[in-house]
């Protein structure tokens, strides 16, 4: 218990003045279209701060090395895993996270997920939805190849690929004859 | 993971001057894919993180003076948007395409590929054909070093303590045709087994570069002499290939075996050598083709 002690002390007697200061942010951004505020420590993820702090939980956590694609949120625009990032780098940027996108009721994309059975478990749903949001909003209608493409970064255990690109074919077959 | 002391400076100097002041216990974040993972498993452990993400001045993608000039802050995604690239570097663009995921080419940059220098880094043939020439700056001057001598080791770069990789440059070259081929299990997020690039223009110049084959990049400069100022066939390319495989030194491991890396090279070269040759011929674009 002694030995425990002296160590934590020693521990904090050498990092002195650096990690002491500046490391506890607030952090604002826009969340879901909303402003938040919240106090971050600079080692924490933006997906922990988005689950445990603002009660975001479609982000799942899967791998947590930027593998599966479960933690993927939009931030301007752009799908990121949020597992490897860190929370006070959003500062004052826009994340979308599945919450936000369905606030008007479920999407094109959400539906067409739901016609084909494109979830199993569920548990990659929120990232895939999100990827095939970023995809369908740079190329409304892209072909099978260029799902694939771009949904390859996201892993589902249950192996339901074929209904997930099932359904994002209907997606782009139907923005393609531009029906609403 | 640690706590650290996060930085967001505006400006180059500020970042250069922080990076001097603590020296190894800063680390640069940009986007951050290989630092985040590194510390999460506490292999780096800073005292401070200097985020250049609001640098401005890093984030330039440019063609001037005969050059393209590719800042720190560019994104593999900005990269293949980018025509320019697609139309002048396309071996780059291809392996762009084939990093990762789309939701970590949108935070990863270039840069960050080039300075993380593990051996199976997607940018380093596709560098090594076009001769890029990278920027280190520190707050005491600037230096340019050539990509063939950026690499000292498996995670060893020249860069010194105090200084950033800024950028890189690479010569435009007119009549071309050039190609990246990857070799990898699976698409969405494995490391390369092997990556080749080759490079052709009019006057029959091969240059032929391999990537995660040896601790660094090589560029197999015996079978480049070999075939310079030959007009390419079948043959040629047979001996070529064999040629090259003198100039990488593979070895097992998870990804796959130094025998099968070693096969594979070979024929990787080949169908390089001779979809680079077709391209220039016919100036076809990068397609993203898939020849493995």
């Amino acid at each position: 218990m002694f030995a425990q002690s002296t160590f934590q002390w020693d521990y904090y007697e050498c990092d002195t003045e650096i990690r002491r200061y500046q490391m506890n942010h607030m952090l604002k951004f826009n969340l879901n279209g909303e402003q938040v505020e919240v106090a971050v420590k600079s080692n924490e993820k933006l997906l922990d701060v988005l689950r445990d702090k603002l009660g975001v939980v479609s982000p799942k956590f899967g791998c947590g090395v930027a593998e599966c694609g479960a933690c993927t949120v939009l931030i301007n625009d752009l799908s990121v895993r949020s597992c490897i990032t860190f929370a006070v780098e959003v500062e004052g940027k826009n994340v979308v996270t599945l919450e936000g996108l369905q606030a008007d009721g479920p999407t094109k994309i959400q539906k067409a997920f739901v016609k084909h059975n494109a979830f199993q478990c569920g548990f990659c749903a929120p990232g895939f939805i999100m990827s095939a949001t970023e995809l369908i909003a740079k190329n409304p209608s892209p072909d099978e190849e260029e799902v694939r493409h771009a949904l390859a970064g996201n892993l589902c255990r249950c192996t339901g690929y074929q209904n997930i690109v099932d359904a994002m074919n209907e997606v782009a077959e139907d923005n393609r004859r531009g029906v609403k | 993971m640690e706590n650290f002391k996060y930085l967001k400076p505006a400006t180059l100097e500020d970042a250069l001057s922080s990076k001097s002041e603590y020296g190894s216990k800063a680390n640069f974040l940009l986007g951050g894919t290989d630092l985040f993972i590194a510390m999460d498993k506490g292999v780096i452990v800073p005292d401070v993180v200097i985020d250049l993400k609001g640098i401005k001045a890093l984030s330039y993608l440019e063609e001037k003076d005969g050059f393209i000039y590719i800042g720190a802050a560019v994104t593999w995604t900005e990269l293949i948007d980018s025509e320019l690239i697609k139309k002048s570097i396309p071996s780059l663009w291809e392996a762009a395409d084939l990093v990762a995921s789309v939701g970590v080419r949108n935070s990863a940059t270039l840069i960050g590929n080039v300075c993380n220098a593990v051996p199976s880094l997607e940018a380093g043939a596709p560098l090594y054909i076009r001769d890029a020439v990278v920027f280190l700056e520190s707050k005491s001057g600037k230096r340019e070093v050539s990509i063939k001598d950026f690499f000292t080791g498996v995670k060893r770069t020249v860069i010194k303590e105090d200084e950033m990789m800024t950028g890189l440059k690479i010569p435009v070259v007119q009549d071309f045709g050039e190609v990246y081929i990857k070799m990898g299990r699976y698409e969405g997020e494995d490391l390369s087994q092997a990556g080749v690039s080759v490079f052709v223009d009019k006057n029959n110049n091969y240059r032929i570069s391999l990537a995660a084959v040896a601790i660094t990049p090589v560029r197999a400069s015996k079978a480049e002499n070999f075939l310079k100022g030959k007009k390419l066939n079948p043959e040629l390319a047979e001996e070529a290939a064999e040629l090259a495989l003198e100039a990488i030194a593979p070895i097992s491991d998870i990804r796959s075996s130094k025998e099968y890396r070693i096969r594979m090279c070979k024929i990787m070269v080949k169908r390089g050598l001779t979809a680079c040759v077709s391209r220039m011929e016919t100036g076809s674009p990068a397609l993203s083709t898939r020849l493995i």
